[in-house]
């Protein structure tokens, strides 16, 4: 077995892949957008309850993917209950950089929010599968347009390409 | 046949001795012996492009190097000797598909192209607003997506030809859905998702019967087979250089000249037209109607030492080199627990699509890369497909006239990484 596959699936990734939270549809969603991955098929649906301050009340997410982007979207659904929007788009740009970017310092995160930087450090293994990062981001793309749509409007459809 | 053809012709063509030696037709492959990841290269992803050997890399410098320079245009030496090397490619396409006459070549980019051309060209023309197209369930996107867009432009309807659970072409459900007001059969020969090959005869028997014309996608069959397309009496045959060991950027349209004949240009342009004014122009005859512009010369040219090369090993011992690969196959991947084949094995050549449970195609395709091998991950280009059979993507092994027995064990071997890690 090869090193850099262990470091990609690793045993939270597997965990989170084969047993997503936050799993399904939410009924009473204001903000909702489907993300499309068209080189492998992959689609999901990011479902947000957000409150009038702006925080994340609940986030849940459906459809199907691999495994990276199955892990990622669990995570990240657990990840950003609870932070405001712009924290948890300020969040996707540092994770972002992360799997894109050789050095990348997750250093202003570190301290307000520990749990999250170390989950999505596991995550960034992907940067040693370059055409790979797409299934890592593909939630968090949808969770950035799903923070943009208006309420109760039509979800909105962000691809990868 | 002329003489720089005949030259061409000497250049690349090499008469292989029997039986079917695959390591030394591996050495014709420069890439195959490059290693990836630190490991061997194990090429088993033909179906989307296939490597290629080293008479067409040869083919394709000596024409930039020794005969380049427009097509058709100039009078100099030079263009004379490109001219006879293009054509003798489209001398060589014709034989390669036993068509009449080589007039019923016409170049393109490729198999989307043609497709196009004739959706762009005969359907524009001859279809009209109520008139049925019948496609099938098999099809690439490539042999969807035109007829859509024809459907949207006319106001026809697109009627799909089912398949049953194990991906066979229904017969006589096709037969059913031929009807009064069908004007069009745009069929794939051989489905590039599944390997699955279809009752060409019997489709264009059918059609025929009721005066339809067939295109048949043979994309992915033309390099598994042989082709004849008048033994077929089919009416458009259509492929790509690329996956037949030629180069990128250049593809084949076959058409019955009458109907081609009958056909608008599809662009407009140089070397399409007899003669132009500012009031009007007259176009060519088939099929330099068809190909308007400076074509992909040196493609061409890169083509027409593929099908020399496929020829002088011979189509039907690639086939059946291949068919014992498939068989190979599919023995040693029922071995792998959960790992589930799409498409039975009958009426099937050279790809093997499978689908792992607990692991995703993506997963899979990323795991056995890192053991250097290569195969297609996704829904290749058939969506439609991929909805029938409830996956959103399936892991695809296709094989080519280099692939080896020990490179089948490569396969099955990066397979039970898979499975330790998703086990
Ligand atoms: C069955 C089939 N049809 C059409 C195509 C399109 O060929 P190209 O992309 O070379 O134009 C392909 C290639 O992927 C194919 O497999």
């Amino acid at each position: 077995m090869f090193d850099d596959l262990r470091e990609l699936y690793q045993e939270v990734i597997l965990d989170h892949g084969k047993n997503p939270r936050n799993f399904g549809a939410m009924d009473d969603a204001n903000r909702a957008a489907r993300g499309d991955n068209p080189m492998c098929g992959d689609r999901i649906t990011v479902y947000l309850s957000v409150d009038d301050e702006g925080v994340i009340r609940e986030a849940t997410f459906s459809g199907q993917g691999c495994a990276i982007s199955t892990a990622s979207a669990s995570m990240m659904t657990e990840i950003v209950k609870g932070k405001t929007v712009d924290d948890a788009k300020e969040l996707f740009q540092s994770f972002h950089n992360m799997c894109t970017k050789d050095h990348c310092d997750m250093s202003a995160h570190e301290e307000s929010d520990p749990d999250a930087v170390e989950r999505l450090t596991v995550l960034s293994g992907v940067r040693q599968f370059p055409v790979r990062v797409k299934c890592a981001t593909l939630a968090w793309h949808t969770l950035n347009a799903a923070t943009t749509s208006a309420d109760e409007a039509e979800p909105e459809t962000v691809t990868t390409e | 046949m002329n003489d720089a053809a005949t030259l061409a012709e000497a250049a690349v063509g090499h008469n292989r001795p029997e039986p079917y030696d695959v390591e030394r037709i591996r050495q014709d492959f420069p890439i195959l012996q490059r290693e990836v990841y630190g490991q061997p290269l194990v090429y088993l992803d033909s179906a989307a492009s296939a490597q290629k050997p080293r008479q067409v890399i040869e083919a394709v410098e000596s024409a930039y190097q020794e005969d380049y320079s427009n097509v058709h245009r100039g009078v100099h030496f030079l263009s004379q000797r490109a001219t006879d090397r293009f054509e003798a490619s489209r001398e060589a396409a014709a034989r390669f598909v036993n068509a009449a006459s080589s007039d019923e070549i016409v170049f393109t980019r490729g198999g989307t192209e043609s497709i196009n051309l004739i959706a762009a060209t005969y359907g524009r023309k001859f279809l009209r607003e109520g008139d049925e197209i019948v496609i099938s369930h098999l099809e690439h996107h490539s042999n969807i997506v035109p007829w859509q867009m024809l459907r949207d432009e006319k106001g026809l309807k697109l009627k799909v030809v089912p398949v049953d659970d194990d991906g066979n072409f229904l017969l006589d459900a096709y037969a059913e859905l031929l009807g009064p007001k069908t004007r069009f059969v745009a069929i794939t020969h051989m489905s590039n998702a599944l390997g699955k090959v279809i009752p060409a005869k019997e489709v264009i028997r059918l059609a025929h019967q009721r005066d339809i014309p067939v295109l048949l996608d043979g994309c992915q069959a033309v390099s598994h087979q042989a082709i004849d397309v008048q033994e077929l009496d089919v009416d458009f045959y259509v492929f790509s250089g690329h996956k037949l060991y030629g180069p990128t950027g250049v593809g084949v349209l076959y058409g019955k000249m009458d109907l081609l004949d009958k056909m608008p240009p599809y662009q407009g342009g140089g070397e399409m037209i007899s003669s132009v004014t500012f009031e009007e122009s007259t176009f060519k005859p088939v099929p330099h109607r068809f190909e308007a512009g400076t074509p992909a010369i040196v493609q061409v040219i890169g083509l027409g030492a593929a099908l020399q090369y496929v020829n002088d090993l011979g189509i039907e011992n690639i086939a059946a080199h291949e068919a014992g690969l498939m068989e190979y196959a599919h023995q040693r991947l029922a071995e792998i627990k959960g790992l589930r084949i799409l498409g039975s094995t009958e009426n099937k050549a050279s790809i093997v699509s499978f689908t792992m449970e607990g692991a995703h195609a993506h997963d899979i395709g990323t795991i056995v890369d890192r053991a250097g091998v290569a195969v297609r991950a996704g829904h290749h280009c058939a969506q439609p497909l991929m909805d029938r059979f409830d996956i959103a993507a399936s892991a695809r092994a296709s094989f080519g006239l280099y692939n080896t027995f020990g490179e089948v064990d490569a396969l099955a071997e990066s397979l039970n990484a898979v499975t330790e890690i998703f086990g």
